[in-house]
């Protein structure tokens, strides 16, 4: 009879056992996550191009605006990458300094990026949830406005915004904004459909909660998973819409500049002998797209283990 | 000889939280024309033995031990080889018709496809064939029904197409996992009486998966009763619900509310259902057991025969547990 | 003493929408209850049986006001819900509380334990303080046989007969009077199954609790319930006494359901004689005229397929619906 007055004695103590930290879903993702090798260096390249990007100013000799006049006419022999003149990326056709142009490019590529994905996340989750949840008619005006947004040819009016209200950072965050949620709006509704037929939210209905709390509480929480694998995903389309749009010229206005216009003016002197102005801006770019998609596949395999 | 006989089979799936081990050194036989019930609760391991001897088990499964079809070590057979055995010898049927029906398919097409592969048959006497079976699991208007797909027929029906497919090549042993489990009482009672016709009209072997003690009283000749992926007790049907010799099927057999008694308050076996990933040492019962014995949780028990081919594994004495 | 709940033909049709149809043509009706009326004492217990597709669910969503019922009456202790406004309705949600199929679908896998049990106190009366709902949740858990210092854990950490205690604790912590429980035992193991049925009992029992109990086992019904009604293809067929119910059935569909239920009894399995009912459920979209039963009945007659059948009301209120009703034993020794 031992296992079964250790039993009872384990029952008699319970409640005066202090409580159990449990394992969350997200904890469980987060353990999953790490275990993926590529994901967790891409996580680590990320960081460090973060920080490039944020803190990366304080480390240059010159500003982004500054024109070296030593180095006048003679960018192509001069300006080359070099320590001892402080141009560790050497100096862009204008004599500028390319450290400090490409810190501040990638700073703006990544805000592009960051700022879009967090609209698609904010706006379309919460948009596509209100849809999915109530369905019937509120569901099917809200995603024909959708369908209607998603029809318009959307690199055509950003074009003619910023020919027309002036290129503007803020005028590309608010193009940018108002389309990247209606991709997210979608697969949240579509998520949300199967969500609320699960039990739980019936319950939460049946025990009287309100709409706006189910959704918030038991939506919401739910869809997160496949909102934040989508979103790492959206942030790379992102930045490359941005640096289409200033290789196209109407991006970012000087002296501010991004990855996209730094690329498109190294692509213009590839003939002068001046490479480096187009491969350290590439650099930056290529590896910030590699690392957030690899980022993006660990997290949908660490958020959503039955595609494993 | 056995028509099956499985020895010492284990099953290992390896997790990410570590190995877990499905199926541990389970024996047993059954003869031509045999019925013999595998009763367990989930994680009891029971459908992984019919995967197992059948080579459907998941990627990270593996299977290791004796699993012998009319002398044949299935275990060791090539996939290829496999697959002619299933199709052939030994069918299967699940709990859920539409995992084996393709839904894209005409019942027709899926029926004659077999016979055409296996038998060598013509596409029209494949059909021909397919709908004198599909008559014989009372399909009503089976000639003109066989052209449907399958989500053109309820549950029921599609277990009868199941059977009716799983028997075209006259198997010698037809394994069904959980066959009505997800049917509704009247229709399973339906399913239950086709699946004794079709034994006593082709003698064919049944092995039933259940967690169901009711239908396996009606219809199986033996019981084994599963636990943690072991053997608790195996014997005749009659033997083992008349007097059973492990506490586990003791518990089970009281657990169940039935229909012709009134009981005022079921007896209960206390604690959950194990977890495969960390079974105790010794009888995967113990922790639950409400006899266990001091070395119950360490020491494994042995098999144990007796009365009228009969056996147990269990340390309390068979006195004691049948008392 | 005057019923808690009383439900006078109630009815829920639903929608269904053709595929691919244009918007102005008109929904078919399914119905997928049709007329049931019963009463519930207080502290009593209603078992309701029936196969897929019975609407016996529907029903209990109904009562509880998740599916809108679309005609009759359902009156809690005299007010009528099924004539609510939403919020109306809502205040009164707290008297009724249900308990789901799918222990684990039915907990939002992304909440804790406390939290989940804790909402419907936090959703009615929301400025409780903190530390009364946490003794309160503590002190349910223990109630209803969970360790409470695992307030914290998450639903996928807990096994499926556990995951049903966490949601029988979130049903009883607002103190309900009435308790809608649908299919709470068919998703759980044998061994469990009894555990939680002798605990919902045992629940009842103390806390003076009216239930309905929903399943499609009619031998777990018969253990809990006081009387049990049983249902086909959303219509009422019999109604009366557990005991009498299984017993002495009367009509042809209890019958055949009784009949079709296994005894774990070789022995007795092998001296019963099984009258297997024939096909299959009808479509609930085209149900049969008449009689919905008449389809499968092996009483049926050419006047079946006319007329819906009047409810036989014998002693002990014993309630049939069906003219040919005979009583008939079923079970040898019961």
């Amino acid at each position: 009879m031992i296992v079964d007055s250790a039993t009872a004695d384990r029952l008699a103590e319970a409640p005066h056992l202090a409580e159990v930290q449990g394992r969350s879903l997200w904890q469980d993702a987060r353990v999953r996550f790490f275990r993926n090798k590529a994901a967790v260096a891409s996580l680590v390249v990320l960081s460090l191009i973060a920080f490039f990007a944020f803190f990366g100013g304080f480390f240059a000799a010159f500003d982004n605006e500054t024109i070296d006049f030593t180095l006048m006419g003679a960018n192509a022999y001069k300006g080359v990458p070099s320590f001892e003149t402080g141009h560790y990326f050497g100096v862009d056709s204008d004599g500028r300094d390319l450290f400090a142009r490409t810190v501040q490019g990638t700073r703006i590529s990544l805000l592009v990026g960051i700022v879009g994905a967090g609209v698609a996340v904010i706006v379309g989750t919460l948009y596509g949830a209100t849809a999915g949840y109530f369905g019937g008619r509120i569901d099917g005006i809200m995603m024909r406005t959708v369908d209607v947004l998603m029809s318009i040819p959307f690199m055509f009016v950003l074009i003619l915004m910023l020919v027309i209200f002036g290129r503007s950072i803020l005028m590309l965050f608010i193009g940018i904004g108002l389309i990247s949620w209606l991709d997210m709006a979608r697969i949240a509704r579509g998520q949300t459909l199967t969500l609320k037929n699960k039990e739980f939210v019936e319950a939460a209905v049946a025990t009287g909660v309100s709409p706006m709390k189910i959704i918030l509480r038991h939506i919401v929480p739910n869809l997160i998973g496949i909102v934040v694998v989508y979103a790492t995903l959206l942030i790379p389309g992102m930045i490359i819409t941005e640096s289409f749009i200033s290789f196209l010229g109407l991006g970012v206005q000087e002296p501010a500049t991004s990855l996209g216009a730094l690329i498109d003016t190294g692509a213009d002197n590839l003939n002068n002998g001046t490479r480096w102005q187009l491969y350290f801006p590439l650099f930056f770019f290529v590896t910030t797209l590699f690392a957030f998609f690899f980022v993006g596949d660990g997290l949908r395999d660490a958020l959503d283990p039955k595609d494993r | 000889m056995a028509l099956l006989d499985v020895q010492d089979l284990n099953v290992v799936f390896q997790t990410a939280d570590g190995p877990v081990h499905a199926v541990n050194g389970l024996s047993f036989q059954i003869d031509k024309g045999e019925t013999l019930a595998i009763v367990g609760e989930s994680g009891s391991g029971k459908s992984q033995t019919a995967f197992a001897a059948m080579g459907l088990l998941a990627q990270n499964g593996a299977a290791n031990g004796k699993v012998a079809f009319d002398g044949t070590d299935l275990l060791s057979l090539s996939p290829r080889q496999m697959n002619k055995m299933r199709a052939e010898k030994v069918a299967m049927i699940f709990q859920d018709p539409m995992t084996s029906l393709n839904p894209y398919m005409r019942i027709s097409d899926q029926m004659a496809e077999v016979l055409t592969q296996h038998k060598g048959m013509s596409k029209r006497a494949a059909i021909a064939e397919a709908t004198k079976m599909l008559d014989a699991v009372r399909i009503p208007d089976a000639a003109a029904r066989i052209t449907m797909y399958p989500h053109e027929f309820s549950g029921g029906m599609r277990q009868r197409i199941m059977i009716a497919m799983a028997l075209l090549c006259q198997p010698q042993l037809l394994i069904a996992d959980e066959p009505t489990t997800a049917l509704d009482v009247t229709v399973q009672a339906q399913i239950m009486d086709l699946l004794g016709d079709i034994r006593r009209d082709f003698g064919t072997a049944i092995v039933l998966i259940t967690h169901d003690l009711g239908i396996v009283a009606d219809f199986c000749d033996r019981t084994l009763v599963m636990y943690g992926g072991q053997v608790m007790e195996e014997g005749a049907t009659t033997d083992v619900f008349a007097e059973p010799a492990h506490p586990y099927t003791k518990g089970l057999l009281r657990a169940v509310p039935r229909i012709d008694r009134d009981d005022d308050v079921l007896q209960t076996i206390s604690g959950e259902p194990p977890d495969m990933s960390r079974l105790p040492a010794g009888c995967p019962f113990s922790p639950r057991c409400d006899v266990a014995l001091d070395h119950c949780a360490v020491q494994r028990p042995a098999k144990e025969h007796f009365g009228a081919d009969r056996r147990r594994a269990c340390h309390k004495p068979l006195a004691e547990v049948t008392s | 003493m005057s019923p808690i709940l009383s439900v006078r033909d109630l009815e829920v049709a639903f929608d269904i929408r053709p595929q691919g149809a244009w918007p102005w043509t008109p929904s078919r009706k399914l119905h997928a209850v049709g007329g049931v009326s019963f009463d519930i004492a207080p502290g009593d217990c209603l078992g309701v049986v029936g196969e897929s597709g019975s609407g016996k669910s529907t029903l209990a969503r109904a009562i509880v006001g998740t599916v809108p019922a679309t005609g009759g009456q359902i009156l809690f202790e005299g007010a009528d819900l099924a004539a609510m406004s939403v919020t109306e309705r809502r205040a009164h949600r707290k008297d009724v509380q249900m308990i789901f199929q799918d222990p684990l679908a039915a907990l939002n896998p992304r909440m804790t334990v406390g939290d989940i049990i804790a909402e419907p106190l936090v959703t009615h009366f929301p400025k409780t303080p903190r530390d009364e709902v946490k003794s309160r949740v503590r002190e349910l858990m223990e109630r209803v046989g969970l360790l409470p210092n695992l307030i914290n854990r998450y639903p996928h950490e807990f096994s499926g007969g556990q995951c049903q205690r966490i949601g029988i604790a979130r049903a009883l912590i607002l103190k309900p009077k009435l308790l809608i429980c649908d299919e709470p035992v068919s998703a759980l193991d044998v061994s469990v199954q009894a555990q939680v049925i002798n605990l919902l009992a045992e629940l009842r029992r103390d806390m003076g609790l009216s239930m309905v109990f929903i399943a499609h086992d009619l031998s777990v019904v018969k253990h809990i319930s006081d009387r049990i009604l049983v249902m086909y293809l959303g219509k009422q067929m019999e109604q009366a006494e557990a005991k009498v119910l299984c017993t002495r059935p009367e009509h042809p569909y209890t019958q055949a359901l009784i009949s079709s239920v296994p005894i774990p009894d070789p022995v007795l399995e092998a001296k019963r004689d099984r009258p297997v009912l024939e096909g299959d459920l009808p479509s609930p979209l085209a149900p049969p005229s008449g009689c919905v039963f008449r389809t499968r009945c092996p009483k049926a007659q050419a006047s079946c397929a006319q007329v819906q059948p009047e409810m036989v009301v014998q002693e002990g209120n014993h309630m049939i619906a069906c003219p040919f009703h005979a009583p008939m034993q079923v079970l040898q020794n019961a």
